[in-house]
């Protein structure tokens, strides 16, 4: 039994081998360029729009709304960044209505390269709104002592982040598969749907997430005054 | 007992282990943050987007430790390094 779609060769010469994670990523990746780039296409702002078109802006209103939400003070410029990880995640475990499709946040590179893009977007968002010696004294708060865990914090939480997606996606492909050679009959159905719910539920923490820790990152000095923190977590 | 068996019963009782008590105190915390919420959300409705969001993401941090545990006894079963190694040398023999 594969534990991840790493090891599913899709096409090999010599050493250069390309395995079926980034197959589905690739295809994922276009998928979802060319179906924006198609609905984008004939933007208008008649009384009377597209479906599709309506459909993406109430994807993009909402998640901006959410960013808002967790305090960060202009969504607009998170937008790109939070968007983008909420959208591929949920794609990704969406797509898993397809047969033959494994999720490649199903493999714990997908996802340790995800939460890489957190650990480096943070303190880039960071010093963008405070400075460098801003940002760096964030890491002093609420006293100097906290040094050492304020950065054991920050590396344990990207780990954190990887792992639990992997896992849960990882999870939800090894009990359909387990219970098919079981039950082979209803419940891996029901348990596929389980899965679509767990990976939107993971879709929308993995973007809450990040956007909380840059809210953290970024939101540390004006937030002193009022009992208002944003909320951090390892 | 040689060594291959003693690597066997050690990983698939480890295995066990790991998941049952993985996942008996996640529970216990989990379920507790639901309660909390939910009379929070009794109390004050008005609060209700704020509280499901922090539920949330605290219900996440509560599940991934479950997900560790689940994780670990994941590659003990199935990517076991000590048993592989030990397949490695009988091979060689």
């Amino acid at each position: 039994m594969r534990i991840s779609s790493d090891q599913q060769i899709f096409w090999h010469y010599g050493s250069v081998k390309l395995n079926g994670t980034i197959v589905t990523t690739w295809a994922l990746m276009i998928g979802m360029v060319v179906g924006a780039w198609l609905v984008t296409r004939r933007l208008t702002t008649h009384a009377k729009i597209s479906r599709w078109q309506s459909g993406l802006e109430i994807v993009v209103t909402s998640i901006e709304k959410q960013i808002g939400d967790v305090g960060l003070a202009n969504p607009k410029t998170y937008l790109g960044f939070i968007g983008t990880l909420f959208l591929f995640v949920a794609m990704s475990s969406l797509c898993t209505i397809l047969p033959g499709f494994d999720p490649p946040t199903g493999s714990l590179s997908t996802t340790a390269a995800l939460a890489l893009a957190v650990f480096v977007a943070v303190p880039i968002y960071g010093i963008k709104d405070q400075g460098v010696f801003g940002y760096l004294k964030s890491y002093l708060e609420p006293t100097v002592i906290m040094l050492p865990f304020n950065i054991i914090s920050e590396l344990s939480r990207t780990l954190a982040l990887a792992v639990r997606l992997f896992g849960n996606m990882m999870s939800g492909a090894m009990i359909v598969s387990i219970l098919l050679t079981i039950t082979p009959f209803i419940f891996p159905i029901v348990m596929t749907a389980l899965g679509l719910l767990t990976g939107m539920v993971q879709a929308y923490i993995f973007s809450i997430l990040a956007a909380v820790y840059i809210a953290a990152a970024t939101s540390s000095k004006k937030t002193k005054n009022h009992d208002s923190k944003p909320l951090t977590a390892t | 007992m040689d060594s291959m068996t003693m690597i066997a019963i050690a990983s698939i009782g480890t295995a066990g282990l790991t998941i049952g008590i993985g996942c008996m105190t996640p529970a216990l915390g989990e379920g507790k943050a639901v309660s909390t919420a939910l009379s929070a959300l009794a109390q004050q409705p008005d609060a209700a987007p704020t509280i499901t969001r922090t539920l949330f993401v605290g219900l996440a941090m509560i599940e991934s430790l479950a997900i560790y545990c689940f994780v670990v006894s994941m590659i003990l079963i199935f990517a076991n390094p000590f048993w592989s190694h030990a397949i490695a040398h009988v091979a060689g023999k």
